[in-house]
């Protein structure tokens, strides 16, 4: 059984849990603490609020940890929020969090809710059907290193990006009715 | 519009386990914003102030509402009378995040509640029991509250509406399908969401507390009793050390079921705002709307 951490600060965590209970061969649960990011095989930073669950990691001080394990090769997955968790820089320019992943990542890239959206993509190393993209409030990938795999865009920006152990989308796939991009992140937590 | 909708509820969603704290100026939202908060309610007063002053309690003014918006990153809501239409179209047009529909303003209409779904933007509603939550779901709330009682500092009546809904949502999934049509005829509610909640024992949309909330306890007994996140009125600008006590409240929500880490937040907080016994608010705002 693979254990497969849901980061549990704030934010859409029960709609993660869902989609993993889903999936054969995985045990979700929540992660709080330090010794439970020690236990998990991999995580995922749901969406939410990343300002709130970036002040969070530090005044619990699961930050430093949770960043290693990341920098040692743990498989993360951040959706949304998480993307912003994981971003080595942001735009505007504002405090960055885990600063793991080598991505330039613009916040509320496309407004307030009114510009929320819900559109549909064909990624091929996700899932041989078209999958529903969910974007609320949502930010998008505006400049990746070199070893950055781009594997979305929309509108030319970009939605969705793997580094090694990493994997970062703008979109809230647990809020859709499909668990495509959650296989895929168990395989990638197989693969790794 | 089904799109839209789905989208607001996503949002409302994202706000889970966090705390949405009262402001009536950019320099308290940042304040909220660096303490933690998901998301920011801009009004012209916090509700223990329009108690005390009285008069006609309306919509902020827009300048105030713009200066929030730049001022931070996070969501921002506002308020709007219970059934007026246009100050909800001026939220709307401010581009704010989320609209509240509220019973601490002064209702505008004492028959008809808005119908949301003409809108694009979200709006959450306070409700007082579970036919009062689906109503105001069926014309297109987006997140519920409970109404509590706001400006009091005194949490009994939020609990009084959580544990009122719990106790509804139980008698639901317990029914046989034959008594669902009668129960929905007693609650006055639609008979399709007393069905999701027979089957599911959840509203819909996501249910945050509100209403007297006024310390890291008193949020963490309200997500003990099931709700999905706390709004925080004047509990939080009206006490003495507002940055340490919004801060507090924040780690008390995530970490409610863990009393040492309330006891740690709760620690020196300095006074909270004074409360007032319910017997003794002259204007109950929970009996606003229907």
């Amino acid at each position: 059984m693979l254990k497969v951490g849901v980061l549990a600060l704030q934010g859409s965590v029960s709609e993660h849990i869902d989609m993993l209970n889903r999936i054969e061969n995985v045990c979700p649960v929540e992660v709080k603490t330090s010794e439970q990011i020690n236990e998990v095989d991999a995580l995922i930073l749901p969406g939410g609020e990343s300002t709130t669950i970036g002040k969070l990691l530090v005044d619990f001080s699961l930050h430093d940890l949770l960043k290693k394990r990341i920098i040692n090769g743990m498989p993360v997955w951040g959706t949304c929020a998480g993307m912003i968790l994981l971003a080595k820089k942001l735009l505007p320019e504002a405090h960055t969090h885990l600063e793991v992943m080598d991505i330039c990542v613009k916040r509320n890239a496309y407004g307030s809710q009114a510009c929320s959206f819900e559109t549909a993509a064909f990624i091929p190393s996700i899932s041989p059907k078209p999958i529903s993209l969910a974007f609320i409030r949502a930010p998008y990938i505006e400049s990746v290193g070199k070893q950055v795999e781009i594997l979305c865009t929309v509108d030319n920006n970009i939605v969705a990006a793997r580094e090694n152990n990493m994997l970062a989308t703008s979109f809230h796939p647990e809020v859709t009715d499909d668990e495509s991009v959650h296989r895929y992140f168990v395989r990638m937590i197989e693969q790794l | 519009m089904e799109n839209r909708l789905k989208l607001n509820k996503n949002l409302a969603q994202m706000f889970k386990g966090g705390v949405i704290m009262d402001v009536v100026n950019a320099k308290e939202a940042e304040i909220a914003e660096e303490a933690g908060a998901i998301a920011v309610m801009a009004l012209e007063r916090v509700p223990s102030d329009i108690r005390r002053d009285g008069g006609v309690a309306r919509m902020s003014d827009p300048k105030m509402i713009k200066e929030i918006l730049a001022a931070v990153s996070i969501p921002v809501m506002a308020k709007v009378r219970i059934g007026h239409i246009v100050e909800a179209q001026v939220i709307q047009a401010l581009g704010v995040d989320f609209i509240d529909e509220s019973e601490v303003l002064t209702p505008a209409d004492e028959m008809y509640h808005i119908e949301k779904r003409q809108f694009d933007i979200p709006f959450v509603c306070g409700a007082k029991n579970l036919g009062e939550a689906l109503r105001r779901i069926a014309e297109g709330a987006s997140m519920m509250r409970t109404k509590g009682e706001a400006g009091t500092g005194n949490v009994v009546e939020a609990v009084r509406h959580m544990r009122t809904i719990n106790s509804e949502m139980r008698k639901l999934q317990s029914a046989p399908k034959e008594e669902l049509m009668t129960y929905a005829k007693e609650m006055m509610a639609p008979f399709d969401l007393v069905e999701y909640v027979a089957e599911h024992g959840k509203l819909p949309v996501v249910n945050f507390a509100a209403g007297g909330i006024a310390t890291p306890a008193d949020a963490a007994l309200m997500m003990q009793l099931g709700c999905d996140g706390v709004f925080v009125g004047s509990g939080i600008f009206k006490s003495d050390n507002p940055a340490k006590r919004a801060k507090a409240i924040v780690k008390a929500v995530t970490f409610h079921n863990d009393p040492k880490v309330i006891a740690e937040v709760s620690e020196g907080l300095g006074e909270a705002m004074p409360g007032i016994e319910i017997s003794k608010v002259e204007t109950e705002f929970a009996k606003r709307g229907w």
